[in-house]
C-alpha cells in the first residue's frame, strides 16, 4: 500500500528531554502496526522544530497539523482521531494567547511566521539518521557540481560574494577566510568545523548538528575542495553525546555512499572527516586555542597573526567555521551568492539562528533574516515576557556580549548595529530578563563565568576578571561606594584593551554595557550601603 | 606516538587501546577513553599514560587539570549536575544548587561521605525551555524549584536499594 501519511516527532535532545520524544515515537509505531497502518504511515525522528516551549512536539504530513507537549498517552488518541478518521485533536494544538484560537499549521504560528529557514532547513523534515532522505531533498547536489564544475578559487569566490560572515560571533567574511587559506602555501591543509558551543544558553549548533548532520558534513567537503584540504576535523564538545552519535552515523554513511573518502564524484578530490572531542573549557572555542586542543594540548590561545589560515592545525593552513556557518554553504552554491547576498541587511547578509531562552513565553530555536528587531523577535516570535512581568534587558552574545534594554529593543539584528547598542552578535544565545532581575546580578554571575574559564595565560584577563568580580560582589552585598564604581570602569576598559584573546577582551563588555544602560541599579546598591 | 611494549600492567584495556593509535589521536582523546575505562584520572593513570607516551607527567597533569570535563578522583555513585547556564539562572538555578548543597551537605564538586552522590555546577545543558533544569546521573528533572530537591534524592537513592 502506498503511504500516505508521515508522523514526524521531534528528536532533539530538548524534546528527548522535555518529556518522552522517544517513547512518544515507540507507543506511534506499535499503535500504528496494531491498527493495521504499518504500511501506509511511517515514523520519522527529526531534528528540532525549534519550539522547545511546547516539547515534545509531532507533526503530521501531508495535512500539515502541529501538536504540542504529546505525551506517550496521547499517541493512541492521534492515531485513532486523526490518522484514522481524519479529525484532529484540538486538545494538542497551540492556541496563541492573545487570539485565544487554536492553530494547527505551522505557517499561521507567529512563532513561525517570521521565521526563514536556511541553516535549519531541514530541521524537523528529515530523519537526521537516513541519508537517503538527505539526498532526496537535494543534499550533495552542491558538492557535486563544485566538484564537477567549479574551481576551487570559482567556489571561495562565490561565497565571498554572497557576503556570508561567520556565525560563531566574530562575523568575519567566509569567503576571504576560505580565499587566505586556500592561497597560503602549505603541504597539508585542514579545515575544522568548530562544534564547541560554549556560550550558556545556546543551542543552535547542537540542534542542526542533531538535525541535519549530512548539511554540515557536505559543507566541509566544499570547504575543502576550496580550500586544499583533505582532511575535515569536527571539533565539538563531548557534553553533546546525540550529536556525536548523529554525526558519526550520518560520516559513515556519506563514505558508504561515496560523498567522503577517495575520488569524490569521480573527480580525484579526496575527503575525509575525524572528530577531536572538547573536554569543557569554554575558551576552546577561540580559533587558535581550539588548535592547541586539538594537537591534545592545554587549549591556551596564541597571539594572531600568524593567523590559522597561514599556520593552523600542525603548523598547517587551517581554516575553521563555525557549524552554522557552514549550514549555510551548499543553499549558497545550490542558489547563487546572489539569491544569499538578497536575504537580510546590505553589510549582514542572510540569516542568523538564535536560542531564545529566559523570562520569554516560546522558548525556542528560531532563524530569522538579518536586519529584523530584537522587538519583532521577542514579542513577536517570542510572545513577550513570560508572566505578564515587565520586559526589562535582552542579553546577546553570551558572557562576550551585553544587556539591552528597553530603549534598545528596536535595533536591528546585524553585526554592526549590535555593538553599537553595546552588545554583540554572539553565537546566537538571546536571554530575556524581566523587572525581577538585577543587572549587577547577571553581570556578576557572567564575571563568575568569565574567572572561571579565564585559562590564565595573560595577566588583564586572568587576575582582572577575578577582581571585577570582587567588585561586583562587594556592591551586590551592600558595601560598595562610587568609587568602586569608578575602579570597575576603569578596570574594565583596560581589561578589554590589554587582553590576549577574544574571552578577556570581551569579558569586560558585560560590565560596561550595565554600566551605561543599567548605572542606577549599581548607584541603587550603593545608596544602600551609604544608608 | 609511540608506545611501549604491549604488556598487560596495571590498566591492561588502557594498555592496549595505547598500542593502536591513529594518527590523528590526540592526548586529550587517550584521557578520555581513559576516563571511560576507569571513571577518574588517578595520579596513577596519569603517571601510566605518560609513561607510555613517553612524554613528561607534568604534560599529562597540565592537560588534565585544565578541562573541567576530567576527575581527578573518583565520583559518587551518582552526579547531580545543576545548570548554571545563564537561562537557568535566570530562573533560579542558585537557589536550586544551595538547597543541592544543603540536603547533600557538601559544597560543589564533592561527593558525599557515602560515595553516592558528586554535586556539579555545569554549564547549559540546552534545555532551556525546562529552565532551571538538574540532572541526576542522565535522568533530566525540568522547572525545579527547591523544594523538590528532598523527593529527588529520595526517589534516587530508593532506585539504588
Amino acid at each position: 500500500m502506498a503511504l500516505r501519511c508521515n508522523v514526524l516527532v521531534c528528536g532533539g535532545s530538548a524534546c528527548l528531554m522535555s518529556g518522552d520524544a522517544a517513547k512518544v515515537a515507540r507507543n506511534f509505531e506499535l499503535i500504528l502496526k496494531a491498527k493495521g497502518f504499518g504500511d501506509e504511515a511511517q515514523v520519522v525522528t527529526t531534528g528540532c522544530f525549534g519550539f522547545c516551549e511546547q516539547g515534545p512536539i509531532v507533526k503530521i504530513e501531508p495535512d500539515n497539523v502541529f501538536y504540542i507537549k504529546v505525551s506517550p498517552s496521547d499517541v493512541k488518541t492521534i492515531v485513532e482521531e486523526h490518522i484514522t478518521k481524519g479529525r484532529i485533536v484540538e486538545r494538542l494544538l497551540y492556541e496563541e494567547p492573545g487570539l485565544r484560537r487554536k492553530l494547527g499549521k505551522t505557517e499561521d504560528m507567529p512563532f513561525y511566521k517570521k521565521q526563514v529557514r536556511i541553516a535549519l532547513r531541514h530541521c524537523g523534515l528529515i530523519n537526521p539518521e537516513d541519508i537517503g532522505e538527505y539526498i532526496a531533498l537535494g543534499g550533495y547536489e552542491a558538492l557535486g557540481r563544485v566538484l564537477t564544475n567549479m574551481t576551487p578559487q570559482q567556489v571561495s569566490d562565490e561565497i565571498g560574494r554572497s557576503g556570508l560572515r561567520g556565525r560563531g560571533g566574530g562575523g568575519f567574511p567566509t569567503g576571504l577566510k576560505w580565499e587566505i587559506t586556500r592561497q597560503s602555501p602549505g603541504e597539508k591543509k585542514y579545515i575544522i568545523c568548530n562544534a564547541d558551543e560554549g556560550d550558556p544558553g545556546a543551542f543552535m549548533d547542537r540542534s542542526i548538528l542533531e538535525g541535519d548532520p549530512q548539511g554540515v558534513i557536505e559543507a566541509m567537503a566544499i570547504a575543502g575542495y576550496a580550500v586544499g584540504a583533505q582532511t575535515g576535523i569536527i571539533y565539538i564538545r563531548a557534553e553533546y553525546p546525540l550529536a556525536i552519535k548523529r554525526l558519526d552515523t550520518a560520516i559513515t554513511q556519506a563514505r558508504a555512499h561515496g560523498m567522503l573518502g577517495k575520488d569524490i564524484f569521480g573527480s580525484g578530490f579526496d575527503f575525509d572527516i575525524v572528530f577531536h572531542y572538547g573536554a569543557g573549557a569554554f575558551v576552546c572555542g577561540e580559533e587558535t586555542a581550539l588548535i592547541n586542543s586539538c594537537e591534545g594540548k592545554r587549549g591556551e590561545p596564541d597571539y594572531k597573526p600568524p593567523y590559522p589560515a597561514q599556520t593552523g592545525y600542525k603548523g598547517f593552513p587551517t581554516c575553521v567555521n563555525n557549524v552554522e556557518t557552514l549550514a549555510n554553504i551548499p543553499e549558497i552554491i545550490l542558489k547563487g551568492a546572489e539569491w544569499f547576498a538578497g536575504i537580510g541587511s546590505p553589510k549582514s547578509p542572510g540569516t542568523k539562528v538564535f536560542a531564545l531562552a529566559g523570562k520569554i513565553r516560546n522558548v525556542g530555536l528560531v532563524e530569522v533574516p538579518m536586519g529584523i528587531t530584537l522587538r519583532e523577535i521577542i514579542y513577536e516570535i517570542g510572545g513577550g515576557i513570560k508572566g505578564g512581568k515587565k520586559f526589562k534587558a535582552v542579553q546577546t552574545g553570551g558572557p562576550s556580549g551585553g544587556l539591552i534594554g528597553e530603549d534598545g529593543l528596536d535595533t536591528p539584528i546585524d553585526y554592526e548595529s549590535l555593538l553599537g547598542a553595546g552588545s554583540m552578535m554572539g553565537s546566537g544565545g538571546m536571554i530575556v530578563m524581566d523587572e525581577d532581575d538585577n543587572a549587577v546580578d547577571i553581570t556578576k554571575f557572567y564575571l563568575e563565568f568569565a574567572l572561571a574559564e579565564s585559562c590564565g595565560r595573560c595577566t588583564p584577563c586572568r587576575i582582572g576578571t577575578k577582581r571585577m568580580h570582587e567588585i561586583a560582589e562587594k556592591i551586590l552585598a551592600g558595601e560598595g561606594s562610587m568609587d568602586d564604581l569608578e575602579l570597575l570602569e576603569q578596570m574594565a576598559e583596560m581589561i578589554r584593551d590589554s587582553s590576549l584573546c577574544g574571552l578577556g577582551q570581551s569579558a569586560p563588555n558585560p560590565v560596561l554595557s550595565t554600566l551605561r544602560g543599567f548605572r542606577k541599579e549599581y548607584e541603587k546598591l550603593i545608596g544602600k550601603a551609604k544608608a | 606516538m609511540k608506545t611501549g611494549p604491549a604488556q598487560t600492567g596495571p590498566f591492561p584495556e588502557l594498555g592496549q587501546y595505547l598500542e593502536n593509535l591513529g594518527e590523528e589521536q590526540s592526548l586529550i582523546g587517550i584521557l578520555h577513553r581513559a576516563q571511560g575505562l576507569y571513571g577518574y584520572l588517578g595520579r596513577d593513570i596519569q603517571l601510566y599514560i605518560a609513561r607510555k607516551l613517553n612524554i613528561p607527567a607534568a604534560e599529562v597533569f597540565g592537560v588534565v587539570s585544565f578541562y573541567s570535563h576530567f576527575n581527578t578522583e573518583p565520583p559518587g555513585k551518582f552526579t547531580i549536575s545543576v545548570c548554571m547556564g545563564t537561562p537557568c539562572y535566570v530562573r533560579g538555578a542558585e537557589a536550586v544548587l544551595e538547597k543541592c548543597r544543603e540536603e547533600l551537605n557538601i559544597g560543589t564538586g564533592e561527593t558525599t561521605a557515602d560515595g553516592l552522590f558528586t554535586l556539579k555546577d555545569v554549564r547549559c545543558v540546552g534545555a532551556c525551555g525546562l529552565a532551571p533544569v538538574v540532572l541526576v546521573s542522565d535522568k533530566v528533572y525540568g522547572r525545579v524549584v527547591p523544594e523538590d530537591i528532598r523527593r529527588i534524592l529520595d526517589d534516587t537513592v530508593k532506585e539504588v536499594k
